[in-house]
């Protein structure tokens, strides 16, 4: 059971929240002007690295404010949490799929 | 089985821990015996001359007392009571009065009883916990508890103490080592923030320092009514320090299971805790310093003792063997027994001198004895190090594998770390307690013990271990005068030998974990406390350097560097270590647990919510059978005298069809969007246009995932500009609102809207037939019900005839004029009844979700997850008209991808069975009419049997005096008139394929 830091409401057990997978897929600015396979692209394909990830979380039995966080993926540690309106903190890796210009 | 009585062994005069005034009287297969309050099952069957236990296994054979602790792979006994406990070891027992057992042969069967005790669970956040109460776990949890953190203390014993119950008469911190124990446990109590949890075993170490522990009550239990009988305790802690010990480890020889045979530690302990001796004439067969004590505490009780030590001479005068000498002991060196007399019980040890490579080097000596004490050497306990990764390694000194890097957080002390000496556990038990209680941000104050005084570095402290450890000569495997190694057993409670062994790595094994699954060893009730290393220890000696390089790496333990290669000249090379193998995977549980436990109070009623509306009441004394929708009990159907489910379910239908029913509709889900960009966040989830709906009016609409899939639907009306009432499905609710949510806050935080589940807000009453317009007018008679004056899909907020405010809306799921009537919650039970009331004289008759189902399929109106499973679009179930072209909104890009747009999607038909009678299991396959081949349904076919479809709703329609059913078809409207095989539990049945709506297509029902 990991104790999540929610930037809200401070330490929680983990049964408070949902996971919400990937954080910083940016939907498409225009989907219609995507490929096929770009778009499967967005819709199915997420990192899945060994190491630090920022993924999204829900609050869900709580305040239920969605926000993100940087979780070792290997250790479960979880060393960031930020609410969507702030910055992914420096020194992450990023996420590939973040910076691919997707729409472009 | 006959009963061996050990005639020999028994209770001493003096000592132990136990109240020698209160006797305890217990049963163990039919026999009375007593004991004293203090004891275990297993000790109090010591101190009555009864080493001798069930029979083994599978091989049957006669097993005794091994071990006095959680290791015991032979000792198990049923509790018998209004619900039996199937498999306990004796050995941690607490012996009660009137316990009454049976001793088992290494299996127990489930008693199919219910347990009618009561289980509990306990969460609970702590600074420090420290696992363990010996010598360094207590003095951890003093100093973690002298700066005020918040400890819990986990003993899983009786009392704390540890290793300290068998050591009473040193002397501990300048005082007798009970007295200590004492003391410190006093101060723990006195300390407001600290819990001491004793019968408590930690079995589980999870991430983020996540224990899961089980605590037993029956002491309290059983004295007091009302108390929960076991515990199981959620912790979260800030720091771990697992104080856990180390369990000696057995010698494998010939016969090495006969009862008599015991672990020298556990002789130690029956006869120092409690004052049970197993034996008076001993042979004690050690690899190491460590069973000397147990000689010692022996020849205080009066029993002779001769002492094999597999270890050459070690001519110092300070040497353990030099010092039983002087004791009066006969000790033989570069010994082993190599071989028991006896089968029901010890009477003799065969004795032998072996060389340095371990081979017999004379023949055997028999010795008369009743008790064989061994001691293979020691195994740090580091289950719970292991279970988070915590690092290990062999180390030859010590003949273990030691954690040799830590987990974050935690601190591993004593002789789970290697640590076996007394006062060094103290140190570095003071250490680490002191360390986690900084860490955990209260700082230990300072303390009389000056715990860290002695700041070694990891290498002096481990060199210092060492030197107290002594010399130790692990035998893997004790040669048999025969060669044989067929009773050289190595997991006991499995059975297994190291001939098993041998057979294994003789099939090819050669990583641990497949011996492991190959013989099954360390997959018994102990989970390879007694056989784990030893297999490991067995492996050096059958694989050669060779072989190793076939070992997968990545085992827990294993040396980093790569397996011994053959020597450059073809020498064969030199054995593996342990170190080379590795251990097997250490897992939850660390003792067994039972379902009970785990299920706590989550039984029967309290394993879920079950959420009802405010007429249940009503819909319980009006006979209903009800549904689990989602946690919500539903009636079903509401079946009169004599009446069968197809029965109740006719009458309901022709009700609503030719007059009028009513259903209770509270469950549907419910939503106020509120917010000036209300209407374009509808827009953009609904597949369907939002933006236009006039207040005063609802819509239907159905929403998609980002992929295109009908994620739910419902109807939403416009109760202000700014201000909608969204429904969803019963069971979709919670789902929907976490969606709207993830959008409105992730996607668009742009977007002034507010949501709010208001669910449990309102009641609803769905009045459905041609004379429903009659009873809506009684009701409500301010209203204008006329055709004209209310039309469909719209809603109007009236005062009921009753006084009561209602938002009456014009929708339907029948296909007939219906209405609903939604109330604040708290007046739904009187508005339902009210309904009841004035419907009366047109015989209004309730139903439930079965006739929902019905009608509903008559109209082909989907239900989502029954008609949709996640891989459905609205265009699939037919509804392009719901599906905008000109807006964006969630699933529209997905539409236009090309496995949207080929053909062989599979779309919704309705299917009529050439049988009027037949209904066909939802679920049933449908294929081609040639596609059996000569398949006749009988076994499997020979070929796999394309299938085109299948049911998802399948019904008798009362309105069409026939069975029909709902399908998802490859290419469905392009088959309508084509004739199906449908195949369900090897039969087949025709159907044909028809449109989805079978009933009042042209919606002339809707407006009455």
């Amino acid at each position: 059971m990991m104790v999540i830091p929610c930037p809200f409401c401070g330490p929680r057990n983990e049964t408070e929240y949902t996971y919400g997978g990937q954080a910083h897929v940016a939907y498409p600015e225009n989907p219609d002007a995507l490929t096929d396979e770009q778009w499967a692209q967005f819709l199915f394909y997420r990192d899945n690295p060994r190491g630090s990830y920022a993924e999204r979380w829900q609050h869900s039995a709580g305040c239920r404010k969605w926000f993100n966080a940087v979780r070792n993926t290997h250790t479960y540690e979880i060393t960031h949490v930020y609410r969507l309106d702030q910055a992914r903190p420096d020194g992450l890796p990023k996420a590939p799929l973040a910076t691919k210009e997707v729409g472009a | 089985m006959t009963q061996h009585q050990n005639h020999h062994g028994g209770r001493l005069e003096r000592g132990g821990r136990l109240d020698r005034d209160q006797p305890i009287g217990f049963t163990i297969d039919g026999t009375a015996l007593t004991g004293y309050a203090g004891d275990t099952l297993a000790s109090a069957l010591v101190a009555n001359g009864r080493l001798r236990v069930g029979d083994s296994i599978y091989l049957r054979r006669p097993r005794g007392v091994l071990s006095a602790g959680v290791e015991e792979p032979n000792a198990f006994v049923r509790v018998n009571g209004e619900h039996n406990e199937s498999m306990l070891p004796a050995t941690t027992l607490e012996l009660r009065d009137g316990l009454d057992v049976t001793l088992l042969d290494g299996i127990g069967v489930l008693d199919d009883r219910p347990d009618r005790n009561e289980y509990d669970k306990m969460h609970v956040h702590a600074d420090v916990a420290v696992i363990g109460s010996g010598p360094a776990g207590l003095a951890a949890a003093k100093e973690a508890a002298s700066g005020g953190a918040r400890v819990v203390l986990f003993e899983q014993d009786f009392e704390l103490g540890g290793s300290l119950l068998s050591d009473p008469t040193i002397t501990v911190a300048d005082q007798g080592a009970l007295d200590y124990v004492a003391s410190v446990r006093a101060e723990l109590e006195a300390a407001p923030e600290v819990t001491v949890l004793t019968r408590t075993c930690v079995f589980g170490s999870y991430d983020n320092n996540f224990l899961v522990a089980l605590e037993k009550r029956d002491d309290v239990a059983s004295a007091e009514g009302g108390v929960s009988r076991q515990r199981l305790w959620h912790v979260t802690a800030g720091q771990v320090v697992l104080a856990v010990g180390a369990f000696e480890r057995p010698i494998v020889f010939s016969d090495n299971d006969v009862p008599g045979v015991m672990l020298a530690s556990a002789v130690k302990t029956y006869v120092e805790r409690w004052a049970a001796l197993p034996g008076r004439d001993v042979v004690l067969f050690t690899t190491n310093d460590s069973a000397y004590e147990t000689a010692r505490c022996l020849t205080k009780a009066g029993a002779t003792v001769t002492v094999i030590d597999a270890r050459p001479e070690v001519k110092a005068a300070t040497s353990a063997q030099e010092g039983a000498r002087r004791a009066g002991l006969t000790v033989r060196t570069a010994s082993a027994v190599v071989g028991i007399e006896g089968s029901e019980g010890v009477t003799g040890a065969f004795v032998a001198s072996i060389d340095d490579a371990g081979q017999l080097a004379g023949d055997a000596e028999l010795i008369a004895c009743d008790l064989v004490a061994v001691s293979g050497g020691w195994t740090p306990n580091v289950s719970l190090h292991s279970q988070r990764q915590g690092q290990l390694a062999w180390d030859d000194v010590l003949s273990g594998f030691v954690p040799s890097a830590g987990v974050k957080n935690q601190f591993v002390v004593g002789a789970g770390n290697g640590t076996y000496d007394t006062d060094d556990c103290l140190i570095e038990g003071a250490r680490a307690g002191r360390g986690a209680a900084a860490a955990a941000g209260f700082p230990a104050s300072s303390s009389a013990d000056g715990g860290d005084a002695v700041a070694e570095s990891a290498e002096v402290w481990r060199a210092r271990q060492h030197r107290a450890a002594g010399t130790v000569r692990p035998l893997w495997a004790v040669p048999a005068p025969d060669g044989s190694l067929d009773t050289h057993f190595v997991d006991p409670h499995r059975d297994n030998t190291a001939a098993d062994v041998l057979r294994a790595t003789g099939a090819g094994m050669r990583s641990v974990e497949h011996v492991k699954r190959y013989t099954s060893i360390s997959t018994g009730i102990d989970q390879g406390k007694i056989g784990g290393v030893n297999t490991i220890g067995l492996l050096t000696q059958l694989l050669s350097g060779n072989d190793t390089k076939a070992i997968p790496s990545g085992q827990p333990g294993q040396d980093a560097a790569d397996a011994v290669e053959l020597t450059a000249s073809g020498q064969p090379a030199r054995r593996p270590t342990p170190g080379t193998i590795g251990t097997t995977t250490f897992r939850a549980p660390f003792t067994p647990v039972a379902f009970t436990a785990l299920a706590g109070r989550g039984r029967g009623a309290l394993f879920d919510a079950a959420r009802t509306s405010p007429a249940h009441s009503w819909h319980v004394e009006h006979g209903a059978r009800f549904e689990d929708v989602g946690q919500w009990k539903r009636p079903w159907f509401y079946p009169q005298e004599g009446e069968d489910m197809d029965a109740a379910v006719a009458r309901e239908c022709r009700a609503a069809r030719e007059g009028v029913a009513f259903m209770d509709a509270t469950t549907l889900g419910k939503i106020e969007i509120r917010g000036a960009d209300a209407p374009e966040f509808l827009n953009r989830m609904y597949t369907n246009p939002f933006l236009k709906l006039p207040v005063g009016k609802g819509r239907y609409g159905v929403m998609c995932t980002v992929s295109g899939m009908v994620f739910d639907d419902g109807v939403t009306l416009r109760l202000a500009d700014d201000r909608f009432f969204m429904t969803t499905t019963t069971g979709g609710a919670a789902k929907v609102l976490d969606w709207l949510e993830e959008w409105s806050q992730t996607e668009w935080p742009e977007l002034d809207v507010t949501l709010s589940s208001v669910t449990e807000q309102w009641s609803t009453v769905a009045v459905v037939g041609p004379r429903s317009r009659e009873v809506i007018a009684k009701l409500a008679p301010d209203l204008d019900v006329s055709k004209e004056g209310f039309g469909f899909m719209e809603f109007r907020e009236t005062t009921l005839a009753s006084g009561i405010d209602a938002r009456v809306c014009r929708i339907t799921f029948s296909g007939e004029l219906a209405y609903e009537i939604n109330v604040p919650r708290w007046y739904g039970l009187k508005v339902w009844e009210d309904v009841a009331a004035a419907g009366e004289e047109f015989d209004i008759t309730p139903y439930g979700t079965e006739t929902m189902h019905v009608l509903r399929a008559e109209k082909a109106f989907p239900i989502v997850g029954q008609e949709t499973d996640g891989t459905v679009t609205p265009h699939d179930l037919g509804m392009d008209w719901v599906v905008s072209k000109t807006k964006e909104f969630i699933g529209k890009r997905s539409f236009s991808r090309a496995a949207f747009t080929e053909p062989g999607r599979k779309q919704l038909v309705s299917v009529l069975p050439l049988d009027h009678t037949l209904r066909l299991p939802e679920g049933a396959q449908l294929v081609e009419p040639d596609a059996l081949g000569d398949y006749t349904g009988e076994g499997l076919p020979t070929a796999p049997i394309a299938m085109v479809g299948f049911v998802t709703s399948s019904y008798h329609s009362q309105a069409l005096g026939r069975s029909f059913a709902l399908a998802l078809v490859k290419d469905g409207p392009t088959r309508v008139g084509q004739t199906l095989l449908a195949s369900f539990g090897g039969k087949f049945a025709e159907v044909e394929v028809r449109e989805p709506v079978l009933y009042d297509k042209e919606g002339a029902r809707r407006d009455g």
